[in-house]
């Protein structure tokens, strides 16, 4: 069974990402810890922390990529389920300082005590345990996305009213998180991590296994959205997203598929949130800001709409260009270059990187196999000749 | 579900006073139909004459002010959505041709078989012999056998509409609604046409909304022309189009 799913998920281009990527998982931190410091292929611990960064947008993206470009539902509120996943990670981070904090209080996290507060509140009990904040980190996104999606899909809410709900779900959590008395921390959030499962969270071993364990994150998030597209509910999702109202005719509860894969993707939103927390060492409201998620919309839309493998890719790209930009004298215009890039790619690539070179490669690849099988048939005609 | 406890009629499609108005419009007016099983039946009439509005209410599109719709003699089609009623087995061919475009024929008609729908069915489906086979038959059966791994997006129009057919064959619905099938054909596809759903009128029962009168005089079946969202004749084609009424509405008076 699983076998079968397996096969049927890696092509070609899939195998060579799930590689690529796990190169990279294995490579980098092994350079970081065993080779020599400033040696020159030694990759510093803080180009790990930022590449580790990048993995968990490239999670995001794929999560996106997952909803919008197979089942045509523009999220512009993903980074909610982002945050809310590092929200829960932080949570468990902050409860594992312990009295090691500026006020020394063993239970209460620092914010708390400034606050004056007297008792941990409730949503605070049991993220002192490491497995119940790693289920909250599925769950709070998921449950959220469900309630959200169980409403919206339901009353057929659909397009652009379905992307400004989004973007209002995010701004509403976005408020809600600024204030003090919400108990996550209001605006400053949650940071001056110590560690994590024992480990110091700065330390170059926490920080190669935490990006290692986030390319493996990407993988296997990878590999579900894969058995997911490549399904017969794959083919539902591409029917949906093309003519809803005649999947419906078919006899599809399209709300189901909608809902199945809309809480499916806030949870690896979630997860991918929850292994940025760590290696930033910091999460705050500003994580859902509206802007955020349309930003990792345009990643989306950069590396190829519907690809997965380019969504991945165009969280890489995007960030990248935005680290190398903001880091020099352009860093004032690089919101410009960025409203440029989204709109130079719709209107020059609207496939994307990925979805681009697949229109030009696709061609040319079923032109060389047809070429290869006609060659094969005239050898079939020919062969027979020197036995005669 | 609401289904009634005794049949109350042998119709397999049977509407009883349905009354439907748009702000003020009425778009259906007093409308009483019935289809016997195995029946094909056309539907005429001008434009606005609430042909499609019709199969909107038979197929939970749109919901009737008043009136009865019953599917095979005992449920209530009012009540119920357009996925529980595409369940019950009733099958839509669109104006337009909607066919999913993005994808090939093979998987069109994949999407159409009435097989498990639910999330977790196709999720871990599984292609089966005999889901092949019923695909191979309806390729057939349409003609687009060779054209299988096209996407269905670059077929012709006439192969399109063919494709939608052939969608509603591997729905394998009790009831088929057909809503313009020749629009924009050949005379060689519209005569195809014709004979394709003769031969799918051998074992379902069809209702065919169409304007081309060389179609439906072609197909030979009882002819019902709807005018203001009411029966205005009803009978064979050469009765109805020798009505004068019937005349007086399609060349104005």
């Amino acid at each position: 069974m699983s076998a079968h799913i397996l096969t049927r998920s890696l092509d070609r281009a899939a195998t060579a990402f799930v590689l690529i990527v796990a190169a990279v998982g294995i490579l980098i931190p092994l350079s970081n810890l065993l080779l020599p410091q400033g040696s020159f292929l030694q990759v510093p611990t803080y180009l790990v922390a930022l590449w580790g960064k990048y993995v968990c947008y490239a999670i995001l993206a794929l999560s996106i990529d997952l909803i919008w470009g197979y089942c045509g539902i523009l999220s512009l509120g993903h980074g909610a389920f982002f945050a809310l996943g590092g929200y829960a990670m932080g949570m468990y981070l902050m409860r594992q300082i312990g009295s090691r904090g500026v006020y020394g209080n063993p239970l209460l996290p620092d914010f708390m005590v400034f606050l004056n507060w007297d008792k941990l509140p409730w949503y605070w009990y049991g993220f002192d345990m490491f497995p119940f904040a790693a289920l909250m980190v599925l769950l709070v996104p998921g449950l959220l996305a469900f309630c959200f999606g169980w409403l919206a899909f339901r009353s057929r809410v659909t397009g652009v009213y379905l992307s400004i709900i989004t973007q209002a779900m995010t701004y509403a959590l976005l408020l809600a998180f600024f204030r003090n008395d919400f108990g996550f921390g209001g605006n400053n959030g949650l940071t001056d991590f110590k560690d994590i499962l024992g480990f110091n969270v700065q330390a170059d071993g926490t920080r190669a296994t935490l990006f290692a364990l986030s390319c493996l994150a990407l993988i296997i998030g990878f590999l579900i959205c894969r058995a997911i597209v490549t399904s017969k509910l794959g083919k539902v999702l591409i029917a949906v997203r093309d003519a809803e109202s005649r999947t419906r005719f078919l006899g599809y509860r399209v709300e189901s598929y909608k809902l199945f894969v809309f809480t499916l993707s806030a949870c690896m939103a979630g997860v991918a949130g929850a292994l940025y927390v760590p290696q930033v060492g910091i999460i705050n409201p500003s994580e859902f800001a509206p802007g955020n998620s349309i930003e990792a919309v345009i990643w989306v839309a950069v590396g190829g709409r519907g690809t997965l493998v380019g969504a991945a890719l165009g969280a890489v790209v995007v960030n990248y260009a935005k680290t190398f930009f903001t880091s020099g004298p352009l860093a004032p215009y690089w919101l410009f270059m960025l409203g440029a890039l989204f709109i130079l790619v719709t209107l020059l690539l609207p496939k994307g990187i990925v979805g681009t070179f697949n229109s030009w490669w696709e061609p040319w690849r079923a032109q060389r196999v047809a070429a290869a099988e006609s060659a094969a048939r005239e050898d079939g005609i020919t062969e027979p000749n020197p036995a005669e | 579900m609401n289904v009634m406890d005794t049949r109350a009629t042998s119709a397999m499609l049977y509407l009883d006073g349905v009354h439907v108005s748009f702000d003020g419009f009425h778009a259906i007016n007093n409308l009483s139909l019935a289809l016997e099983p195995g029946e094909m039946r056309a539907i005429i009439g001008p434009n606005g004459a609430g042909k499609t509005t019709m199969m909107d209410i038979i197929t939970g599109k749109t919901k009737p002010d008043e009136g009865t719709v019953l599917f095979d003699g005992v449920t209530d089609l009012t009540r119920l959505d357009e996925t529980r009623i595409a369940e019950l087995g009733i099958g839509r061919k669109f104006q337009k041709p909607t066919v999913f475009e993005s994808q090939t024929v093979q998987d069109n008609l994949l999407l159409a078989l009435n097989v498990d729908h639910s999330v977790r069915g196709t999720l871990f489906w599984r292609e089966s012999k005999a889901e092949t086979e019923r695909i191979q038959k309806v390729l057939e059966t349409i003609r687009l056998t060779d054209a299988r791994n096209r996407l269905a997006g670059s077929l012709s129009h006439g192969q399109k509409q063919w494709l939608e057919i052939g969608m509603l064959l591997a729905q394998d619905p009790k009831l088929l609604l057909v809503d313009e099938p020749v629009a924009g054909m050949t005379d060689v596809e519209t005569h195809q046409t014709a004979e394709l759903l003769k031969e799918i009128n051998r074992d379902h029962t069809i209702m065919v909304v169409e304007h081309d009168m060389t179609f439906v005089r072609e197909l030979g079946v009882k002819v019902t022309c709807l005018h203001e969202g009411t029966v205005l004749a009803e009978g064979s084609i050469d009765q109805v189009s020798s009505n004068e009424r019937v005349v007086e509405v399609y060349l104005g008076r």
